[in-house]
């Protein structure tokens, strides 16, 4: 198989940790070469946060650079915005519509950019826009949001069984979120997004 | 079955694996991990030291006494540890003895991308760098057995795209090694200078031994594919490589680099039409090229600024690479300091008075940004202290306009020295501690002043005013952060003192989970006259709206600094 490239991206503290985890745990399962590589420290306090999570037979890089990847998960919108020129030509940015205003946005100095995702959209990329705060939150915690992307994601990777997935959600999750986060995976499997081009 | 780790806890494991006893080290992106993954291994003694260069010393203390010992460090760490590191070099070691260094190339989390390869010249020590998980933990493990074979330390670089990416990792047993009895070898370890002199004759061997070793070590190995191309390379730049070209051209990837084989290079260069060298920073192996007559190219094609990536191979060397799409205009979002931070109501007091603050290392260094703007400098651990001290002899009108800013971590790491140098020669500067009980910015370390190791067990806890009293500070003050006008008094009496004065900002972080959440505040929208004073502390719950303040009450940790602004009683505690 082709390797995969799959970016997530949030602001720090939305919980892109778990998800790279859970990523890199059902690709090594299904005995993928895998490389996740994230970055710690000051970025993390509230600042765009970014990890790259790349599986295949053989898989080098641990980074995805413009042009390159298949997937971005985006927890937010600004974030996904930002990040456009990462996705490859057929590539499609997964993202939760939700909003969270930066620093220069907060306090009035300039606008929320609320249609850049439109406005930097390119024709060869697909959106696909899922409100996963809402399931989430329908779960039973809003912290689900990455869990309900990662469902959506795992409808499009074909090449991997649900059940792996399912698996490797409960060697992730603690026992005691794993029926919630089990809901949340769910509601992001089954869901069925208006693709916008 | 195989594990996905970071390159950092793959250390750890390598070291574990390969018998290490004892391992201490200061936090520091990207390195951190290390040492926090090390405590979880049984039988090895894990510890944050408060300083760097505490850590190597502890490190050649357990090593001489027989043990298999390691330290860690980010880059600038190694600044702090080089005193120890140069001499090291002389004693060599007992037990084997490793110390692991993070470079931070494109500076994520740091304050300069300095090339830790330097070092290992500089201190002639042999230096491994792995180029992913699986060979951090191998290097790891071998570093004790290279270290004791050559009687010297070993340094073990990585970068932050080595320390923090998963890849797939087989773990091994440990290897039991027992103590070396500890002899008393006066010339080996007494670096007087008649006993120095004769340890750089063994040093100057060593290297030249070392040099030998690496023309057909384990550690450098030739991929021959195509040779139209032959590139040189190491650490992550070799799987950067490997992603472009595969096969199609021949590969000499150094593990072990320094010192840099000669032989080596001279082969693999004579099979290759174009000898090329792909590293990240300086052009070291480069200049080693050169010295060999080989002038490869190097820099002209690679800038030593930032990190490289399989892009920037592409675009160097190949005429196809992805297009380029323009980056959007869009509203940056640097890290900023946490809701109910309490850091924030300090800066805005400053801010308001148009005080010079001579920054330092850590959480408190985000002051700098908008809309705070607070922060004058930001050099290196504890310089915020002795920077003012500095200004304060040429400029003493200062002292009433100037303060000095740092954290409880970095005043035991290194402020301690400086506050020294401020009460035995006399200015009248104003410092004040952030004392938060914790060392933040890396994710929540224990350090001297917390009280607890960091395995979590009791310890003696630095008292932070007893130390300031005992080197001559008469004058401290103990503040809540989080009362405003205290601050300010605070800040004023200490200002106007003809003496040193410490003011001590006490609260912990604000993240710590032992911290209480308070229920969130609310913006009475009747009241709020939209004037916005709230809005110039920064504080990431609060926001403007149809022109009044309104708090995101999923952020909001109750914190009441915002409610302390507010001169219409605006903020309220309930909704």
């Amino acid at each position: 198989m082709q390797s995969v490239s799959i970016m997530i991206v949030g602001v720090g503290g939305q919980g892109t940790l778990l998800s790279s985890k859970l990523l890199g745990r059902v690709f090594a399962d299904c005995g993928l070469d895998v490389k996740v590589s994230e970055v710690h420290g000051m970025s993390q306090r509230g600042g765009s946060v970014v990890t790259y999570v790349r599986a295949g037979e053989r898989v080098y890089s641990p980074i995805i650079c413009h042009g390159e990847a298949d997937y971005i998960i985006a927890f937010e919108k600004l974030e996904a915005a930002r990040y456009l020129p990462y996705l490859k030509v057929g590539g499609a940015l997964i993202f939760n519509p939700q909003e969270i205003a930066p620093m220069a946005c907060l306090y009035g100095k300039v606008p929320y950019p609320s249609q850049a995702i439109e406005e930097n959209s390119r024709e060869d990329i697909a959106l696909h826009a899922i409100d996963a705060l809402t399931m989430a939150i329908s779960c039973g915690s809003a912290k689900a949001v990455n869990i309900v992307l990662l469902g959506y994601l795992a409808k499009q990777l074909y090449f991997i069984e649900k059940d792996a997935w399912e698996r490797a959600l409960a060697e992730v999750v603690s026992p005691k979120y794993l029926a919630l986060n089990q809901k949340a995976f769910e509601l992001g499997y089954t869901y069925t997004s208006e693709v916008l081009d | 079955m195989k594990e996905l780790l970071i390159g950092n806890h793959s250390i750890a494991r390598g070291l574990y694996e390969g018998g290490l006893r004892f391992i201490s080290g200061y936090p520091g992106t990207p390195s951190t991990e290390i040492l926090e993954h090390a405590a979880t291994f049984p039988d090895v003694e894990c510890e944050w030291a408060p300083n760097e260069k505490v850590a190597l010393e502890a490190v050649f203390g357990a090593s001489l006494a027989g043990a298999r010992a390691a330290c860690t460090c980010k880059h600038v760490g190694q600044n702090v540890a080089a005193d120890p590191l140069f001499t090291f070099s002389y004693t060599g070691v007992g037990g084997g003895a490793v110390i692991c260094v993070a470079d931070d190339p494109a500076m994520h989390s740091s304050q300069n991308e300095q090339d830790s390869r330097h070092y290992a010249i500089a201190a002639k020590l042999p230096m491994l760098e792995p180029s992913d998980s699986g060979e951090a933990l191998a290097f790891a493990k071998a570093a004790f057995a290279l270290s004791e074979q050559f009687d010297t330390p070993v340094l073990l670089r990585t970068c932050t795209r080595i320390a923090h990416s998963q890849s797939l990792v087989e773990l091994g047993e440990r290897q039991e090694v027992e103590l070396k009895p500890y002899q008393k070898q006066s010339e080996k370890y007494v670096m007087m200078p008649a006993y120095a002199k004769g340890r750089h004759p063994v040093v100057e061997e060593r290297m030249k031994a070392l040099a030998s070793f690496a023309e057909d070590c384990p550690f450098n190995r030739i991929e021959w594919g195509e040779k139209k191309i032959g590139i040189i390379t190491s650490g992550t730049c070799y799987h950067y490589v490997k992603e472009v070209f595969g096969e199609k051209v021949s590969v000499l990837k150094l593990g072990l680099i320094n010192p840099l084989p000669r032989e080596l290079i001279l082969t693999f260069s004579k099979e290759v039409e174009r000898l090329i060298v792909i590293e990240e920073l300086d052009g070291i192996i480069e200049a080693h090229c050169n010295c060999l007559g080989l002038f490869p190219e190097g820099k002209s094609l690679f800038s030593p600024i930032g990190e490289l990536s399989q892009r920037a191979i592409r675009q160097a060397l190949l005429e196809e690479v992805p297009p380029l799409h323009n980056a959007p205009a869009l509203p940056a979002r640097p890290p900023m300091m946490c809701s109910g931070c309490p850091h924030r109501g300090l800066f805005y007091v400053l801010s308001k008075h148009h005080l010079t603050v001579f920054g330092d290392i850590g959480c408190y260094t985000l002051g700098a940004v908008p809309p705070l703007s607070s922060l004058d400098t930001c050099l290196c651990m504890g310089a915020s202290i002795s920077s003012l001290h500095g200004c304060l002899k040429v400029r003493p009108e200062m002292a009433q306009q100037a303060v000095a800013v740092i954290g409880d971590s970095t005043f035991v790491h290194s402020g301690i020295t400086s506050l020294i140098d401020m009460t035995y020669n006399q200015t009248n500067g104003t410092v004040i501690i952030l004392d938060n009980a914790i060392t933040g910015m890396t994710g929540h370390q224990p350090n001297p002043t917390t009280g607890y190791t960091i395995k979590g067990e009791l310890s003696t806890q630095v008292d932070v005013e007893a130390l300031c009293r005992s080197v001559g500070v008469s004058s401290i003050q103990v503040v809540d952060p989080y009362d405003l006008s205290a601050c300010d008094h605070a800040i004023k009496k200490a200002l106007g003192e003809e003496q040193v004065s410490v003011i001590i900002l006490r609260r912990p972080c604000v993240l710590l989970k032992t911290v209480e959440k308070r229920p969130p505040l609310f913006v009475d929208t009747t009241s709020c006259k939209g004037c916005m004073r709230c809005m110039s502390m920064g504080c990431p719950s609060l926001s403007v709206k149809n022109g009044k303040a309104q708090i995101d009450a999923t952020l909001c940790v109750g914190c009441k600094v915002c409610q302390q602004l507010c001169p219409f009683s605006a903020i309220i505690d309930e909704g």
